[in-house]
């Protein structure tokens, strides 16, 4: 899956999770629970939704390296290969 | 590891005596009475602990930002005189509508020195449940950050006529002559503030709680609360001079204000505030670096901590963890076993509620764990278990029987009135029995067992929601004719908000639609409120007196038993 697709699914997965918003829409470098008003159930959610789609294991350890989307592609890529 | 604040909990019930406790705290100077501020501010700076650290906020960057007693004096009485300035009464009410950052900490003791009633909501509650407070507490003063006044409360104003000024924290410039800069306002304001004669009965803090039936209800506490502040803190959270500690509550709730602000401060520990949301290896390094002694915090985060792989204790230094306390919901049984081994200590559960303002049953330090259990009543605290019915009332002495937990009338926290609610006020009382609405029961040794609610009240994350306040804003969307909310069972939160909607004709029940108005809901409420899971349904069940069965809905979600259906209209 090349970085596009990646994002693209990045953005379908937090659209899921928080209809109102428009996921594209996100600066880098922000944090994706609060642009997108995200508690944390909903977090938790997006990031199981996430392993399975892209069937890779998230542990609890690393979600605080998934705040921002550049940070969060960086890391997905890194499990993708 | 330094002992427990009481060794014998029989012993320390039986001779208890609130006056005495009273008698701990020091009064405003020349006995004009008792004020929350002065006991959790301005006594420690004018002695000892003028110096100690009194609150280290830690930025989302980590950065630290400290004040010490003597500080915290000195910011607090710049805002009690911006108050003055604006012409505030006493009695009238400050709301805020902002994250765990200073200005939050120093407005509400700020306030309560003013003698103004103090009122903090939730920052991520969306536009309406932020108006349906602000309205019913007739709100005079509200201090908020620019973005959260211009996406939710700027299109409020035309409906909130008691709103005379906001206060924003983050501009330097007012943006008008109502919304006004508060970081100016603060550097005009003199440090010098002497605290008028407080009457303990005075009104303090208030605090918005859901209710089956109806909007939210502003629950009234006093400044005599802050004896069940400082005697909470000494019993339960085992305060000792030194300490540092950290309640992980958010202060929009009832347990992030009296223990995430006024109990720490009141036994003059050194309290910790993060501004970041939960993660995992950030709560674990903040108890290291911090040195942290007693963590209170929720069954929520501890299950998510719970997921994780690492042994706590061997990949952090806890070392200085000597108590974990817990509160929200009931802690499971695994969870405090794993407590014990995770963090050395067991995690002690306890129960309260906006209402009682305070912790009212609890584990104790000394006192031998049950785990699953609540613990056993507050000294001075008469709890009890009851069978209350259309036409009665009768205090149930046996153990092991379920039942209505009570508490009895003269605890200082318990709340004096639902504004503007007085005859909802009375329904929570039978005589000197104030009715909690939940149900428990005791066990032979004097331990409390939580059973459930009594109602249809939603407990998610530790949070009450109000079926009735997502329906009507559900039935505010032109598809919805009617909608039900149930509380469903889930693991990580406890009970997730689900949502039932009948369509109007024409509305075809499709996922596209389902996203929308979960979406809907997320805009006008916010996701703490809004529902997580949305089903359309054909018809809702109801009594033959139109009332939504939604204890029938929860079975048939749930599969399980109906039980019994004689009120329930054919359709």
């Amino acid at each position: 899956m090349n970085q596009e697709e990646l994002k693209n699914t990045v953005f379908q997965l937090l659209k899921n999770i928080a209809p109102e918003t428009e996921p594209s829409q996100l600066m880098p470098d922000e944090s994706i629970r609060e642009a997108l008003n995200i508690d944390s159930y909903d977090a938790l959610q997006f990031i199981v939704a996430l392993c399975e789609k892209l069937d890779i294991d998230i542990p609890e350890e690393d979600y605080g390296k998934t705040r921002s989307l550049k940070s969060l592609l960086e890391y997905l890529s890194s499990k993708v290969g | 590891m330094k002992g427990p604040n009481f060794s014998d909990y029989e012993a320390l019930y039986k001779g208890y005596d609130w006056q005495k406790e009273k008698s701990n705290l020091s009064g405003l100077p020349g006995g004009k009475g008792l004020n929350i501020a002065y006991e959790a501010v301005d006594r420690h700076a004018d002695g000892d602990l003028k110096n100690t650290t009194a609150l280290r906020f830690i930025r989302k960057s980590g950065e630290h930002v400290d004040y010490t007693y003597a500080g915290l004096k000195a910011e607090t009485g710049k805002f009690a005189n911006v108050l003055k300035k604006l012409k505030v009464k006493e009695g009238d009410r400050v709301f805020s509508l902002l994250g765990r950052v200073p200005p939050l900490y120093i407005a509400s003791l700020g306030s309560l020195k003013y003698k103004a009633v103090f009122c903090p909501l939730f920052s991520v509650f969306g536009p309406e449940p932020v108006f349906q407070r602000l309205s019913k507490g007739d709100v005079r003063i509200l201090i908020t950050t620019t973005d959260a006044y211009e996406k939710k409360v700027k299109g409020l104003l035309g409906r909130l006529p008691s709103l005379q000024y906001v206060l924003l924290t983050d501009t330097d410039r007012d943006l008008d002559e109502f919304a006004l800069s508060y970081p100016k306002l603060m550097e005009e304001a003199s440090e010098e503030f002497s605290i008028p004669t407080t009457d303990p009965e005075d009104p303090a803090l208030l605090h918005f709680t859901s209710g089956t039936t109806g909007m939210p209800k502003g629950a009234l506490h006093v400044h005599q609360a802050v004896v069940i502040h400082y005697s909470t803190g000494k019993y339960v959270l085992d305060f000792k001079k030194g300490d540092i500690f950290w309640c992980t509550a958010d202060p929009g709730w009832v347990t992030g204000t009296s223990y995430g602000i006024i109990s720490p401060l009141v036994n003059g520990v050194t309290s910790i505030v993060d501004e970041e949301e939960f993660d995992g290896m950030r709560w674990y390094s903040i108890l290291e670096k911090e040195k942290v002694n007693i963590w209170y915090t929720a069954p929520t985060a501890i299950r998510r901590l719970m997921r994780m792989t690492i042994v706590p204790k061997e990949s952090f230094d806890l070392s200085h963890l000597r108590l974990v306390l817990s509160v929200g919901e009931p802690l499971h049984a695994g969870a405090v076993i794993w407590g014990e081994k995770a963090f050395g200590v067991p995690v002690l559960d306890n129960w309260w509620q906006t209402e009682t303002g305070g912790i009212m049953i609890s584990n104790y330090r000394s006192m031998k764990v049950k785990p699953g259990s609540m613990g056993r009543p507050l000294p001075g605290v008469h709890a009890a278990i009851a069978d209350i019915g259309e036409n009665h009332f009768k205090v149930l002495d046996q153990p092991g029987k379920e039942g209505h937990l009570v508490l009895k009338k003269g605890i200082p926290s318990l709340f004096r009135e639902y504004i503007h609610q007085e005859e909802r006020y009375q329904k929570s009382f039978h005589g000197d029995w104030y009715i909690t609405g939940d149900l428990a029961r005791i066990d032979s040794d004097g331990y409390f067992w939580f059973v459930g609610r009594a109602d249809d009240i939603i407990k998610t994350s530790g949070h009450m929601v109000g079926p009735f306040e997502v329906e009507s804003t559900l039935m505010k969307h032109p598809a919805v004719a009617e909608a039900a909310v149930i509380g469903k069972p889930e693991p990580s939160i406890g009970e997730l908000v689900k949502a039932f909607v009948v369509l109007k004709e024409g509305y075809q029940a499709e996922k596209d639609l389902e996203r929308e108005l979960i979406g809907f809901a997320r805009k006008t409420m916010g996701p703490a409120v809004a529902p997580k899971e949305l089903s359309f349904i054909d018809s809702l069940p109801k009594t033959k007196s139109g009332k939504i069965l939604r204890r029938l809905l929860k079975a048939r979600e749930l599969g399980l038993p109906e039980g019994d259906l004689s009120t329930l209209e054919k359709n």
